[in-house]
């Protein structure tokens, strides 16, 4: 459904992008995952067009990018990391004005309003103005707007940046709904439970460059399933183990407190860049 | 090219939703000038044989026509790049940046022939009678067209929302004044008088002063404003295109 091949994006020396090569299958749910700062956004705008690439190329549903914009504009939908909705608008006149820019005939523009609103939970909020919405509702407004020309690829980037953690959830359910009906979803995010909890593949971004790829318990298996964390005066310590027996073999000879547990993504991210995610 | 109309409907949605607060606003800066020029500081005055309300009424109509469609469109667009991002919307989806302007520039226009309205009816009670016919709103028609499409330019191409600030200071406050509107651009020194000549608000002023007065319209006013109109119109679609 998306190919990257070499896509790569420079702003000045710096390399946002480097060498980007990634394939991702029809109806999966694919996460970019890393940092703040490690180009997750930037391939997202450069697949979305809002950015053109310094080199290389990206397939959607089999359109390049750069070459057959129009195809892949019907293709794709995209909600963006902020808030763009139109706030002079209600919340029905936003998937109006969308389902109108990308030609929707009337009748059909009406019919997926409704279905989309009652997705979204905002059926008994359609005819308020968006400005009066939380945040929660606001998201959920623009995957519903993404949504409305029934485009085979979804982006989202950070889907759930600054909402708390019900609201967090319920994103997750409507990620997962969607997903059910055939629509492949390429998300970004720095938070770990995220990519754990939705994403059949993840791939982890650091510095512009792809340094993981493979499913979440995969990639935890790679480093270690148990993970030994240790203080020693200046932070944490990480040692990782494929077994339990190792794990606690191991935290016997240390001295200071030791935690023993499983392995998590961000251990998987630790262990690849000797950073914490949050760095 | 007919999607030029959803982006026009998206306006007139916003347009007819703050319409009174529209109306209200474009009241007030028309009524002072026409308090201060009209009843205060021109009582008394005579301009080519009429009274300077005559005189000043036309003048106001251009400058409000100027600065209304220009800030309706670059004010709005502007934040809608910058700060509200809801630019992208219109970036991503299958619209061509022509349709795109034009249906900005169309409601840029609704919003400066409205504005020019209600100075037409305000001038009136306070007992101007321009003749107001086709010619005089064909003109004013076009002096919308011509800063609505300016609006998007400056829009498009200032990095910030202080500079977009600055492009109105420096460009349209300086025009709203010299360009015939308050006083007879042509009493001033020569070298001054020409540059001002060339501007476009000065053919506005001089144009609907003519039809107002019902004399005809000046074909070199009105060749200009439609040359500086397409032009204006071309970088427009220019500029949109190169942000995609």
């Amino acid at each position: 459904m998306i190919e990257i091949n070499g896509l790569t994006k420079d702003y000045g020396t710096l390399r946002a992008v480097d060498n980007l090569n990634l394939k991702i299958g029809d109806g999966e749910i694919f996460g970019l995952l890393g940092p703040n700062g490690a180009g997750k956004t930037t391939t997202v705008r450069m697949l979305t067009m809002l950015t053109r690439p310094t080199a290389g190329e990206a397939y959607i549903a089999g359109y390049e990018v750069r070459r057959d914009l129009a195809r892949v504009r019907h293709a794709i939908g995209v909600v963006p990391q902020h808030m763009n909705l139109d706030q002079e608008l209600t919340a029905r006149e936003n998937l109006e004005l969308h389902g109108r820019l990308y030609k929707m005939p009337a009748a059909e523009r009406r019919r997926r309003i409704e279905e989309l609103l009652a997705f979204a939970e905002l059926a008994d909020r359609a005819g308020e103005l968006v400005s009066r919405f939380s945040g929660g509702m606001k998201r959920r407004l623009m995957i519903a707007r993404a949504l409305m020309h029934m485009p085979q690829v979804l982006f989202l980037d950070e889907p759930t940046v600054g909402l708390d953690p019900q609201t967090r959830r319920r994103m997750w359910d409507l990620v997962r709904r969607m997903n059910r009906e055939r629509v492949t979803v390429l998300l970004t995010t720095h938070y770990i439970e995220e990519a754990e909890a939705l994403c059949h593949r993840v791939g982890i971004m650091d510095r512009g460059r792809l340094i993981a790829l493979d499913t979440p318990a995969m990639l935890k298996e790679q480093v270690g399933r148990f993970v030994v964390e240790g203080f020693d005066g200046a932070g944490a310590t990480y040692a990782f183990f494929g077994t339990r027996e190792e794990a606690v073999g191991y935290a016997g000879t240390l001295r200071e407190s030791v935690t023993i547990r499983e392995a998590t993504l961000e251990d998987v991210f630790v262990k690849l860049t000797g950073r914490k995610v949050r760095d | 090219m007919l999607d030029f109309y959803t982006v026009f409907w998206r306006e007139m949605l916003s347009f007819r939703r703050t319409f009174w607060k529209f109306t209200a606003t474009r009241l007030i800066s028309p009524f002072l000038y026409l308090v201060a020029f009209g009843w205060g500081l021109g009582r008394n005055i005579t301009v080519n044989g009429g009274s300077y309300l005559d005189f000043v009424v036309p003048g106001i109509i251009a400058l409000s026509a100027m600065t209304v469609s220009f800030n309706a469109v670059g004010v709005s667009l502007n934040m809608s790049r910058l700060y509200h991002k809801t630019l992208e919307e219109y970036l991503l989806a299958p619209v061509s940046s022509l349709s795109f302007v034009l249906g900005k520039v169309l409601a840029g226009t609704v919003r400066g022939l409205a504005a020019a309205l209600i100075i037409l009816v305000l001038g009136f009670l306070f007992g101007a009678r321009p003749a107001a016919g086709s010619g005089f709103f064909a003109v004013i028609l076009l002096t919308c067209l011509l800063f609505a499409a300016l609006g998007v330019v400056a829009a498009m191409t200032v990095p910030s929302h202080e500079d977009m600030a600055n492009f109105s200071t420096f460009i349209i406050l300086p025009m709203a004044f010299l360009c015939g509107t308050f006083f007879r651009a042509e009493n001033l020194p020569r070298a001054v008088a020409d540059l001002i000549y060339c501007l476009p608000l000065t053919h506005t002023s001089y144009a609907l002063r003519a039809l107002a007065a019902g004399k005809g319209l000046p074909p070199v006013s009105f060749i200009v404003l439609t040359g500086y109109a397409a032009a204006c119109l071309a970088a427009a679609v220019w500029t949109v295109r190169r942000v995609r």
